[in-house]
C-alpha cells in the first residue's frame, strides 16, 4: 500500500507545488521558447527540445548496438563469453551517473572537440546537423553519453526476450533451410518484437530522466539549434542547475512543473514498456505450458 | 527463371542449380557478415567501460593517499586536503536512507509474497516497477517540497529520506523474489507444528531467505550511494564536518560533481580520486551481493 501512497504523494506534491506556474502560463508553458527568470517569463520548449533530441540521438546509437550485443550474447556467444560479457554489461549499469559525467568532461568532450566533431563537419558538414563550432560539449556529446548509459538496459531486456522465444520456432526455421541469421530475423526478432520495443521504451525513459552526466556535458545553454554541436539544455539538467538558486516562487514553481512533466512522462513510458515486455514473456509461458 | 524453363529441360536445371548455389553463397556470406557485426557491437559496448575504468585507475589512484581519506577539503587555491567529510556524509545519508527504505521495502515485500492475493500483489509490483523508473531528480524535488521548504533549510535528513524512498522499490522487489524462492514445504511444516502465520513468516520464511534479503538491501544501497541528483537541493553539500541531521551535509557524489566542473587542476585530480572510492564501494557491494545470490539459488536448487 505504501508504494502506491508514495507515488500518489509525489504526484500530488509536484502538482500542488507547480500550481502557481500552471496557473500563470497554462499550456503555453510547453510551447513557449522564452526562459527569462528576471522578467518571470517561463516557457519550457527549449528544454523539452533538448531532452527529446539527446534521447533520440542516444536511441539512434544505443538501439542497434545494444540489440546486436543482445543477439550475440543470446544466440552466438560461447558460454564463458556470454557470462563474462553479461557481467561486464551489468557493471556498466552499476556505474553512478556522476562518474559517467566525470569521464565525459575529461575524456569524451576533448575527444569530441579535437577529433570527432572536426571530422564530422569536414565529411558531413553540408548537413545542418553537423555545422557550427566544435565546442565538444553539446547535444551530440550528451546523446553519446546517454547511449552508453542506456545500452545495458537494452541489452538485458532484449536478451531476456530473445531467450524467452520457444526453441521449437527456431528449429522449425532451421528445418526449412534458413541460415542462422535468417532464423533470427524472421522468427525470433518478429516473435520478440513487442518485448524488444518495450526494452527500448524503458531505456528511453532512463534517457529522458537522466540528470547528472547530461548536466555536466551538454553545455547548459538555452537554445534550440538544429546543430548537434550546439550546447543545449534538458529538462532534468535545468532543474539540477537552477533549482537551488531559484529566487522567486514563480521561478521555483516553473522548475517544479518541469519535474512534474518528467514525472508524468516517465510513468507513461514505464507503463507502456512493462505492458509490452509482459506480453512477450507471458506469451512464452503459455507456450511452454502447452508444449 | 520461367524463360529458361521453356527452352530446354537440361539448361533450365543447370540454371536453377546455379541460381541455388549463388543465393546460398550470398546467404552464407550475409550470415558471416552478421556474425562479425554482432561481435563488433558487443566489443563496442565494452569500449567505454574499459576507458572509464582505465581512467579511474590511472587518474584516481595517484590522487588517493592518507590525506585524501582523512582530511577536510582545503579552501580554493590551496593544495592538498581530502574528502573525509564527504565519505562520512555519504555513510550518514545511507544510514538515514536505510532507516526509511529497509522497513518499508521489507514490509511491502513480505506482504506481497506471504499475504496479498495474486491480483493485488501484481498491481503493487507493477507500481513499484514503475516507481523504479521515475527519474532520481524527481525524488529530489519531492523531498525538497516536503521537507526543505517547510524547514527552510537544506538538511541531511531530507537527502537521506529522498534516497530512502528510492530504495523502496528495489528492496521490495528482491525481498519478494527471494521469499518466493523459499520452498512451500518449509512453510507447511511450520504451520503443521501449530505455529501461527506471523511466527511462521518471521522465523521460517525470513530466516531461510536471510541471505537474499541482505542482498536486496545491499543492491539498493549500492544504487543510491552513487546518486547525485536527489541530493543537489536536499543534502546540498558542506565543506566541513557535519553530524547534525537538520544541517546540510557533504556527500561523495556531490563533491565529485562540484570538483569535476570546477576550474582547478587539483580539484579535478580529487574528483577522480573520489570517483575511484565511490566506484570501489559500489562494485564491492555488487560483488558481495552476487555471491549471496548464487549461494542462495544453489542452496534451493539442491534442496529441491
Amino acid at each position: 500500500m505504501m508504494v502506491i501512497a508514495i507515488v500518489a504523494a509525489i504526484g500530488w506534491t509536484l502538482f500542488s507545488a507547480s500550481w502557481p506556474s500552471i496557473r500563470a502560463f497554462g499550456l503555453s508553458f510547453i510551447y513557449q521558447t522564452r526562459w527569462d527568470p528576471v522578467f518571470e517569463n517561463f516557457g519550457a520548449l527549449p528544454f523539452i527540445y533538448g531532452t527529446l533530441l539527446t534521447s533520440f540521438v542516444a536511441l539512434l546509437i544505443a538501439v542497434p548496438v545494444g540489440l546486436g550485443t543482445a543477439i550475440y550474447l543470446a544466440e552466438y556467444a560461447p558460454g564463458w563469453m556470454r557470462k563474462s560479457v553479461s557481467l561486464l554489461v551489468d557493471l556498466l549499469a552499476a556505474i553512478p551517473s556522476v562518474i559517467y559525467g566525470l569521464w565525459g568532461v575529461f575524456v569524451l568532450v576533448p575527444l569530441m572537440r579535437n577529433h570527432v566533431q572536426p571530422f564530422l563537419s569536414k565529411t558531413l558538414g553540408f548537413l545542418p546537423l553537423f555545422q557550427g563550432p566544435a565546442y565538444g560539449v553539446g547535444f551530440l556529446s550528451a546523446g553519446i553519453i546517454l547511449a552508453i548509459m542506456i545500452v545495458p538496459f537494452i541489452v538485458s531486456v532484449s536478451r531476456e526476450v530473445i531467450l524467452a522465444v520457444p526453441p521449437v520456432f527456431k528449429e522449425a526455421a532451421y528445418a526449412v533451410g534458413t541460415t542462422r541469421w535468417e532464423a533470427m530475423r524472421s522468427v525470433i526478432l518478429s516473435y520478440g518484437k513487442a518485448g524488444i520495443i518495450g526494452g527500448i521504451i524503458l531505456a528511453l525513459g532512463r534517457a529522458i530522466g537522466e540528470t547528472m552526466a547530461v548536466t555536466m556535458i551538454i553545455g547548459n545553454n538555452v537554445t534550440m539549434s538544429a546543430s548537434l554541436f550546439s550546447p543545449g539544455y534538458t529538462l532534468a539538467s535545468v532543474i539540477a542547475n537552477e533549482f537551488a538558486e531559484a529566487a522567486t516562487d514563480l521561478y521555483l514553481s516553473a522548475l517544479i512543473e518541469m519535474g512534474l512533466i518528467l514525472f508524468i512522462v516517465s510513468i507513461v513510458v514505464n507503463i507502456a514498456a512493462r505492458v509490452l515486455i509482459w506480453s512477450v514473456t507471458s506469451k512464452s509461458k503459455i507456450m511452454a505450458v502447452r508444449a | 527463371m520461367m524463360a529458361h524453363g521453356l527452352t530446354a529441360d537440361g539448361t533450365a536445371k543447370a540454371h536453377l542449380l546455379e541460381a541455388f548455389w549463388k543465393s546460398r553463397r550470398r546467404r552464407a556470406v550475409a550470415d558471416r557478415f552478421v556474425v562479425y557485426s554482432l561481435v563488433a557491437c558487443a566489443g563496442l559496448v565494452l569500449v567505454p567501460l574499459f576507458s572509464i575504468l582505465v581512467h579511474l585507475l590511472s587518474q584516481g589512484a595517484g590522487a588517493i593517499n592518507w590525506d585524501f581519506l582523512t582530511h577536510l577539503p582545503k579552501s580554493v587555491g590551496e593544495k592538498g586536503g581530502g574528502m573525509a567529510n564527504a565519505i562520512l556524509g555519504t555513510l550518514v545519508l545511507l544510514g538515514i536512507a536505510s532507516g526509511v527504505g529497509i522497513p518499508i521495502g521489507l514490509g511491502t515485500g513480505i506482504y506481497l509474497s506471504e499475504y496479498a492475493d495474486r491480483r493485488f500483489a501484481q498491481s503493487i509490483r507493477f507500481v513499484s516497477d514503475v516507481m523504479n523508473g521515475i527519474p532520481s531528480i524527481v525524488y529530489g524535488i519531492f523531498a525538497y517540497a516536503v521537507l526543505v521548504l517547510p524547514m527552510k533549510r537544506f538538511s541531511a535528513a531530507s537527502g537521506g529520506i529522498a534516497l530512502g524512498i528510492m530504495m523502496i522499490p528495489i528492496v521490495t522487489r528482491t525481498t519478494e523474489d527471494f521469499l518466493r524462492m523459499v520452498p512451500s514445504a518449509l512453510r507447511e511444516a511450520a504451520l503443521a507444528l501449530g505455529a501461527p502465520k506471523w511466527k511462521m513468516t518471521l522465523d521460517v520464511v525470513l530466516g531461510s531467505a536471510k541471505g537474499g534479503i541482505v542482498t536486496g538491501v545491499m543492491v539498493a544501497l549500492a544504487r543510491v550511494a552513487g546518486e547525485t541528483a536527489p541530493l543537489l537541493f536536499t543534502a546540498f553539500g558542506n565543506r566541513y564536518w557535519s553530524f547534525r541531521l537538520d544541517q546540510p551535509i557533504a556527500a561523495l557524489p556531490l563533491q565529485i560533481f562540484a570538483y569535476a566542473i570546477s576550474p582547478f587542476e587539483d580539484w579535478h585530480r580529487q574528483a577522480w580520486a573520489g570517483a575511484l572510492v565511490l566506484i570501489a564501494i559500489v562494485f564491492v557491494v555488487n560483488a558481495v551481493s552476487n555471491y549471496f545470490v548464487s549461494k542462495q539459488s544453489t542452496l534451493y536448487a539442491k534442496k529441491r
